[in-house]
């Protein structure tokens, strides 16, 4: 350093170490300034850092074979092994099979039908009698799955309700256990969804909705537009923005069969129609300790997961110009 | 202006009324079915035909629960999780995010970079579980409160609702002396009524509703939110307990597992369903700030 004082070949550097000095305060005394302020963004980020940053780093352990008594670092590495052991389980078509099919289904029933109530339910010319219906629907939403999973296994039991009443009309000549059965699962698990949150998923094509400029409908009734005009000319492509976000997020969950949906509902008999990624993430880590391949299937799901969200974004952006980034 | 409405549209009326009723019908019909079996006598249930109302009343369903001290402790782990992680959450999100949203912020980008990623990736269950045990937040309480104080999705609701507060207020605090934080609190915060109850009411509902928690945090009895304990009253592993357990007489002469079970679903979800009434109207127009401007 002395040198570099001394020397006149070194004051350029000498002069950025100033610049340097100058910025550093400049830094420190706006630091200063705005203490209160990073005193209350820190705690959030220092957060983010333990709950969400940490568990990415552990994501490590999927290619190493995990010892608890050696921790994430000093466990040895396995590369790919854990991911080829899933990818030639004997249950893994089985896996991906339900947990994009019901995924499937649910969007396939799931995702127009909230768009149909919110136009028909815009179409009751009675506001009291419009919130009132509202109000109901949105209730099942609150109700949880454990709930509501015991409703449905005391009603589709042998001597439920649904038994009962379908032998009664006729349509079933013995009852069935339906739970018990596979080929059940899906229709039980997207019907029982579609119940749940339709009038939940519907509030934002309600909010969307009630945004449109109420001199469209008048413009249009002037011309001698219909109801049915009205409700396609104008209703549903004032709302097509929303529902391009919403299928983006729909199709990016497509890995997502709703966990606590399915960890309710399922039970050996129905395993094979049950058994989707995440509830098999939960039997090969927290049930069997099997750490790394756990989250080997975990990382899998994930990337997978990312995929479809970068495609139907994609997709969506060029079909209707609409996108989430 | 009213235009004479054709026979097409009266039809079209009718109809759209009649499916609106089916569709209020059977979203209620559930919940009816769960509170009128529970005031029916258990026994007598079992022979079925209890459609709309009870035929054989009775508390006893309920004063069985009751007596279970393993309920009553569920309960108020569940009163006690859902309170304190709400009020929490609501206030620690509500602060980062009005922090990470002034422009003045250094270090404002990277943060709102970090949140971002955290939208769409995660470390999945099996680091978590790991992330959770080595905390030492395993089978204790504070596993429903620390980690679930923040999300940064909840973040982005509140900032869209901050965004649309006058700038003028702040800049005028700010000349009488007020520091961010009592700008925060004295004066964001008060304004900012619906969007806090509507994050308040996610989260609460979240809290209470959870069960997956207590299945995999918690192995204390003594510990476990009631929903937990409800699915294992619902998994046929505690119910037959509770009978063996219950107070003498009551349990042999008309309940059954089945009756309790009904009557434990409608002690969990009682609460939520009184206290959401009170809460829809906030949360109606807080979520529409958040579907508008999210």
């Amino acid at each position: 350093m002395e040198s570099a004082i001394s020397n006149g070949r070194h004051s350029g550097r000498q002069k950025s170490f100033m610049k340097f000095k100058k910025s550093f305060r400049k830094f420190l005394h706006r630091l200063n300034e705005q203490k209160y302020l990073q005193a209350m963004a820190i705690p959030g980020v220092i957060w983010m850092i333990i709950f969400c940053y940490i568990p990415m780093y552990g994501i490590i352990i999927a290619f190493k074979e995990y010892d608890i008594t050696l921790g994430f670092n000093r466990s040895p590495w396995v590369g790919l092994a854990n991911f080829q052991e899933f990818f030639s389980d004997e249950r893994f078509w089985l896996i991906m099979k339900n947990t994009i099919g019901i995924s499937f289904f649910k969007l396939l029933v799931g995702f127009p039908l909230p768009i149909l109530f919110a136009v028909l339910l815009n179409e009751l010319a009675s506001v009291r009698f419009k919130r009132t219906v509202q109000t109901i629907s949105y209730l099942p939403h609150f109700i949880s799955w454990v709930v509501l999973g015991g409703i449905l296994m005391n009603w589709l039991s042998e001597t439920g309700l649904i038994n009962i009443v379908l032998t009664k009309i006729g349509i079933l000549k013995q009852p069935i256990t339906f739970l018990a059965e596979p080929r059940y699962f899906w229709g039980i698990a997207v019907i029982s969804e579609v119940w749940k949150e339709l009038g939940w998923n519907a509030i934002i094509y309600l909010a969307a909705i009630a945004g449109i400029d109420p001199e469209l409908y008048e413009a249009a009734t002037v011309d001698g537009a219909g109801r049915f005009t009205k409700m396609f000319r104008i209703t549903i492509p004032c709302i097509s923005g929303t529902i391009a976000i919403m299928f983006i997020l729909a199709v990016s969950g497509l890995m997502n069969s709703n966990f606590d949906q399915i960890f309710v509902l399922r039970n050996p008999l129905n395993a094979d129609a049950s058994d989707v990624i995440d509830i098999y993430v939960y039997r090969m880590g927290i049930e069997a300790f099997r750490f790394s391949y756990a989250t080997a299937i975990g990382l899998f799901k994930s990337v997978i997961a990312l995929i479809l969200l970068f495609v139907a974004n994609g997709v969506t952006k060029k079909l209707t110009e609409k996108s989430l980034f | 202006m009213k235009i004479k409405s054709s026979f097409g549209d009266r039809v079209f009326d009718v109809l759209n009324i009649t499916l609106m009723l089916i569709i209020c019908f059977v979203t209620l019909y559930p919940v009816w079915y769960i509170i009128v079996y529970s005031f029916n006598e258990g026994k007598d249930a079992m022979l079925g035909g209890i459609y709309f109302w009870p035929r054989k009343f009775t508390l006893d369903n309920y004063r069985t629960v009751f007596s279970n001290s393993d309920i009553t402790t569920a309960f108020m782990v569940t009163v006690a999780r859902t309170v304190l992680t709400t009020t929490l959450h609501v206030f620690f999100t509500a602060m980062v995010a009005y922090a990470f949203m002034r422009k003045e912020l250094m270090g404002r980008k990277i943060y709102m970079a970090m949140g971002t990623i955290t939208l769409f990736f995660g470390g999945g269950l099996i680091p978590y579980f790991l992330l959770i045990k080595s905390l030492g937040l395993y089978n204790t309480f504070w596993v429903y409160v620390i980690p679930g104080m923040f999300n940064f999705y909840n973040l982005i609701i509140f900032q869209a609702f901050f965004r649309e507060l006058p700038v003028e207020l702040e800049e005028s605090a700010k000349i009488d002396g007020a520091n961010d934080f009592l700008i925060f609190a004295r004066i964001i915060l008060p304004l900012s009524t619906p969007v806090l109850a509507t994050i308040a009411l996610f989260v609460g509902v979240y809290n209470w509703n959870d069960y997956f928690m207590g299945v995999i945090f918690i192995n204390n009895p003594k510990l476990q939110p009631i929903q937990t304990f409800l699915y294992k009253v619902i998994a046929q592993v505690t119910s037959n307990q509770m009978l063996a357990n219950a107070p003498g007489g009551i349990a042999t002469r008309n309940v059954t597992s089945q009756s309790l079970k009904m009557a434990t679903m409608v002690i969990t979800t009682m609460p939520i369903v009184c206290v959401y009434p009170f809460l829809q109207k906030y949360f109606v127009k807080g979520l529409l700030i958040g579907a508008i401007k999210g």
